[in-house]
């Protein structure tokens, strides 16, 4: 019962928090933050648990977008432009998990960043259809089965399920066998080939896996901002994601959220008071890697469990087992 | 007359110009017990990952029970019934023993394509896993984490996730290596405990217990099969001598 605290806690502050934020500007910084703490999730679906270390993330944020405005100015309803961009989106990942499943380690992130460069590119350039640097709009939120997400707590409400439904999807696949098996391709790859495991197919499909919830993550991201240009898919918007999941620890599930909070609310309240906000965020990131290595949830973590058996040792005596953590 | 558990037919393979496997052929019977002993640097252990397909050969064939492995990718040749022990440790040092042999079982099962049922939750998994590590002795070390165990348990951990992938064919490199005497005693045991219906080739050094325990030996110098016959034959052999067991 008490490990189902935690998930308890964490709906009830996603359920809880339009009712204390009230304010529009920070309830709308609460949907960002769970935009990106999505992708930052599926990010970390490679990158903690497959330990392959990707710089085009912001890639399927892009597809998916271009390829929604484009489906809606095709004359489609909401339902197929989703569908299409999801499955499109998805499959650009297919194909991309093919070309960088060639090289291993830094090979690795040099063509995904590539192929997130080459996404770039296009929407840079293409104008006719991506209206180029200026980007395009996508004309208004859907209403699925009926219900409105156009003001802000009603899209921040449609946000969390979605963000909820993922996590919990996420949270399955760590604990799976298929989970343990990526994690097994991480640590000892030619161990697991003579156990049997097909190393690059496991791989192949966390990859995919990876680009689906990112995708997913780029719909809600079209939805919050009815705007899309090449800003949004930039090599600083995929190294971002990627300090979001380093920065909370990539090692843990719930790491890169934190990580996501961390960062978009530098980004949008600190920049407010600060000019050198991105400074500021090098330096926040210099601390925790000197300090917390393994980033801040395991970190914290850490830091709690020698606290709390500190705190025990004089009353009760060591006696304590310790706790094998996920 | 059935189909030898491994044969190996004219193998190749060069490191640069070096010769680390050259022209070997060789066959063991279903049910053999086979050494294969040479001096540091004779090709035994490239000779093992030739046969698991952890490298490519240059010329040659391996069968097991007749089927060709050469160009089959190593997890379909575990599938065929195929398993290694490791020289070199590589075991999932951060997790429990009991995971590391589910992940040996998790190989063979169709299971492992499972993105969504909690891995904890299959039972005949993990109950299986508890059979494996009970056989080779660590029952009570099953939810210890690899990195706290001693150097002895690792190697008897590796024997365990081997045994129960249920092989037909087992390579064992130096299952012995660096144990105390206790230990050899009880892994010794163990080999003698394996049922007949598993072939193993084993690579050992520790001379008594392997010559104890295999039926045919071959010895292998700079990458050639030189010597190959019984236990008595190869002992008394004078090339065996000349390049293994000194002046």
């Amino acid at each position: 019962m008490k490990r189902m605290v935690p998930p308890a806690l964490g709906i009830a502050l996603l359920l809880v928090l339009p009712l204390i934020v009230t304010n529009d500007f920070y309830l709308n910084l609460a949907s960002q933050i769970l935009i990106y703490g999505l992708l930052a999730l599926s990010l970390n679906i490679l990158l903690g648990y497959g330990g392959m270390v990707s710089l085009g993330h912001a890639a399927y944020l892009g597809i998916v977008s271009y390829t929604c405005v484009i489906v809606v100015g095709a004359g489609y309803g909401h339902a197929v432009a989703a569908a299409v961009a999801i499955v499109v989106s998805t499959a650009s990942g297919a194909v991309f998990g093919v070309l960088a499943l060639r090289a291993s380690g830094l090979g690795f992130l040099m063509i995904t960043l590539a192929l997130g460069q080459i996404i770039w590119g296009v929407a840079y350039r293409w104008n006719d259809v991506t209206g180029g640097d200026n980007g395009i709009r996508y004309p208004a939120r859907p209403s699925p089965f009926g219900l409105s997400i156009a003001d802000t707590p009603s899209f921040y409400y449609f946000t969390a399920a979605v963000f909820a439904v993922a996590l919990f999807c996420i949270w399955r696949l760590t604990r799976s066998p298929f989970g343990a098996a990526l994690r097994g391709t991480r640590d000892q790859p030619r161990r697991m080939r003579m156990l049997g495991h097909d190393v690059w197919m496991i791989r192949w499909l966390a990859f995919v896996m990876s680009a689906f919830w990112g995708s997913v993550a780029g719909l809600l991201y079209i939805y919050y901002n009815l705007f899309i240009s090449p800003h949004a898919i930039s090599l600083q918007q995929s190294a971002e994601v990627l300090l979001m999941a380093i920065l909370g620890g990539a090692s843990t599930l719930t790491g890169p959220i934190i990580g996501a909070v961390i960062i978009t609310l530098i980004k949008n309240v600190v920049s407010t008071y600060v000019d050198r906000w991105n400074s500021l965020l090098g330096a926040i990131f210099v601390v925790v890697v000197m300090f917390m290595p393994l980033g801040l949830v395991p970190g914290f973590r850490h830091l709690w469990e020698r606290l709390a058996a500190r705190g025990r040792r004089p009353a009760l005596g060591a006696d304590a087992a310790p706790e094998a953590g996920a | 007359m059935t189909a030898p558990a491994l044969q190996i037919s004219a193998l190749n393979k060069r490191f640069g110009g070096l010769p680390a496997t050259k022209d070997v052929s060789l066959t063991v019977m279903p049910g053999e017990r086979r050494l294969i002993i040479g001096p540091n640097g004779a090709g035994k252990t490239t000779l093992f990952n030739l046969v698991t397909g952890d490298l490519p050969p240059d010329s040659g064939s391996v069968r097991l029970f007749g089927q060709e492995l050469i160009g089959v990718a190593t997890p379909r040749r575990v599938a065929l019934g195929l398993a290694r022990t490791y020289q070199i440790l590589t075991l999932f040092g951060r997790d429990t023993l009991i995971h590391n042999v589910v992940m040996a079982l998790l190989g063979l099962s169709p299971l492992r394509w499972n993105p969504w049922v909690p891995l904890a939750g299959q039972r005949a998994l993990y109950a299986a896993a508890r059979d494996a590590l009970a056989r080779v002795g660590l029952a009570a070390s099953a939810e210890r984490v690899v990195a706290q165990t001693s150097y002895g348990e690792r190697r008897r951990l590796e024997l365990a996730m081997a045994l129960a992938q249920q092989p037909k064919v087992l390579l064992l490199d130096e299952p012995l290596a660096g144990l105390s005497q206790e230990e050899r005693q009880s892994v010794r045991g163990l080999l003698d405990s394996i049922p007949r219906d598993v072939t193993i080739v084993m690579i050992e050094h520790d001379m008594d217990t392997a010559l104890a325990f295999a039926e045919r030996i071959t010895v292998l110098h700079y990458g050639q099969v030189i010597v190959e016959g019984t236990r008595a034959e190869v002992v008394a052999d004078p090339r065996t001598r000349e390049v293994y067991l000194g002046d």
